[in-house]
């Protein structure tokens, strides 16, 4: 078996470290947000508390799959894998180092925005079937919130696109040698972030599944490994959006010295990082903010953005 | 001061676009690096089962009874801690020894309905039942939370030192008899015709 791009070991070791890390970002976020608050987090379990997450798992795979007698069957079990398989089809696409990935798509970028797309389809499907007002109202919440930061969330990659002149994520890549796309896109890289914040929707846009306010969203009804997959799929799509992040704007894997993996590794979880700050430090806007923001502040900015990109590149040509 | 009537659109686009990136600088930015040097400020956790909490002496925890100076039981089965009792947790009945000493036959409390308010403590006449610091008082089985007369009477003072209610009470106990209590003049002789 060879170490390349789409070989079958390839495959299965990335699928295995990106569930691994995204079951591991449970703990590491309790932990985090622990020291931020000034107090400890999880340290019980195992030394520093990582065996946590073997807890945490054992609990939540030995509960009861509890579906409400009022629920839409069908749709109720389907809603949590959808969201599962769209974010780990994303990761198919993206380049951990050279010779580490699954596919090398000349639409890397527009896949994953398919993906993201297909995405919203978890939560609102989670949401209608469940038949709960809360739920019902997290899902309406969540198809506006999804459906109008997706599309600025695409513009604002089209500088990173124009730079690069390609879609192949690996390309971007590569074209990022020179220095960092992060530079000539800064504004694109912020709306980026806080789109892609949105997307996953984190803290602290968390609005679908706002605790304080509609008790936990979408997936109130959920308990088990269901509610199970929709938490570890809302931490992959944290770790996505900061692999993609450090894929279009930070060089991905480049880096001096250390091998291509080990620098991946370390500005994703600096990203992943970030995320979990954002969460412990910002409160959630309200909803109509949330979407005035959007369509208001942000989607005119990134077509500004897109528009000097382009010119400055007609000019330099 | 902003007009409370103003209009949202009152405002010229790029006077909102200014006060937002403002707003996002001084508001959202710095909010983010102070939470992020909490990294480096010492936790608060106490690490209890390692790690002992400080309680402080007036902490209202597990309730005692007391005995007095001389050792014998403060409680005089005066029922007024019943009484007090919000929750209903304490029962008593009272007895007499042949000295004429009033005593608890029996004296339970209920600790899985005490809510540890203190009021029985505050109203004790004879400072017997006291409250402690002490708050581990976990137990499997919920009957292990009544505690009788001997799981809950102790064989010192307890916070209050000086209390000796029959040395200062005018009753008549076995040793001690009417007027040689503490402070307490003779009982007047209202038979005799001297002043």
């Amino acid at each position: 078996m060879q170490w390349e791009v789409g070989s079958a070991l390839n495959i299965a070791s990335i699928l295995a470290v990106v569930i691994v890390i995204a079951a591991m970002l449970i703990w590491v976020e309790r932990r985090l947000l622990g020291f931020w608050q000034d107090r400890l987090g999880p340290n019980r379990v195992g030394p520093f508390g990582l065996l946590q997450v073997v807890a945490d798992m054992i609990k939540i795979f030995t509960k009861e799959d509890w579906i409400p007698p009022f629920a839409d069957r069908f749709s109720f079990v389907l809603a949590p894998t959808i969201i599962m398989i769209v974010i780990l089809f994303s990761f198919s696409v993206v380049p951990f180092a050279p010779g580490v990935g699954i596919v090398d798509s000349n639409i890397g970028v527009l896949f994953v925005l398919a993906m993201a797309s297909l995405g919203a389809y978890s939560v609102m499907l989670g949401g209608l079937s469940s038949d709960n007002k809360y739920a019902l109202l997290g899902s309406l919440r969540a198809a506006a919130q999804m459906v109008s930061y997706e599309v600025f969330m695409g513009i604002s990659l089209l500088g990173v696109v124009a730079l690069a002149g390609s879609f192949n994520l690996r390309e971007i890549v590569v074209a990022q040698e020179g220095g960092w796309f992060v530079v000539p896109q800064f504004i694109g890289f912020i709306i980026f972030l806080i789109a892609g914040i949105a997307e996953s929707h984190r803290l602290p846009f968390d609005i679908p599944e706002a605790e304080q306010e509609i008790c936990a969203g979408y997936h109130t009804e959920y308990s088990g490994m269901k509610f199970g997959m929709f938490f570890v799929g809302e931490y992959l799509g944290l770790v996505l959006i900061s692999s993609l992040i450090t894929v279009l704007f930070f060089g991905g894997w480049q880096g001096p010295l250390l091998p291509p993996l080990v620098w991946f590794f370390i500005k994703a979880s600096c990203f992943i990082a970030f995320f979990i700050l954002l969460r412990a430090a910002i409160p959630r806007p309200r909803y109509d903010q949330l979407m005035s923001y959007g369509w208001l502040f942000l989607l005119p900015l990134s077509l500004i953005n897109l528009l000097i990109t382009g010119a400055v590149i007609l000019l330099a040509n | 001061m902003s007009d409370p009537i103003a209009r949202p659109h009152s405002k010229s686009f790029l006077a909102k676009f200014g006060e937002l990136i403002s707003d996002t600088l001084n508001s959202q930015v710095v909010t983010l690096w102070r939470v992020f040097k909490h990294l480096f400020v010492a936790t608060d956790t106490v690490q209890y089962p390692e790690q002992q909490p400080h309680m402080f002496s007036r902490w209202r925890g597990r309730i005692i009874l007391t005995r007095d100076p001389d050792g014998e039981e403060r409680c005089v089965a005066c029922n007024l801690c019943a009484v007090a009792c919000p929750v209903d947790c304490i029962a008593l009945q009272k007895t007499e020894d042949e000295e004429g000493r009033w005593y608890p036959e029996f004296f339970r409390i209920n600790f899985s309905r005490c809510i540890m308010c203190g009021f029985c403590e505050e109203a004790c006449p004879t400072n017997a039942i006291q409250l402690t610091p002490d708050f581990e008082m976990a137990e499997y089985k919920r009957q292990d939370m009544v505690w009788e007369k001997a799981d809950l009477l102790i064989a010192g003072t307890g916070k209050y030192h000086e209390t000796n209610f029959y040395r200062v009470a005018g009753k008549a106990i076995g040793g001690k008899d009417k007027g040689e209590a503490k402070n307490e003049l003779p009982p007047v002789d209202v038979r005799s015709l001297l002043p």
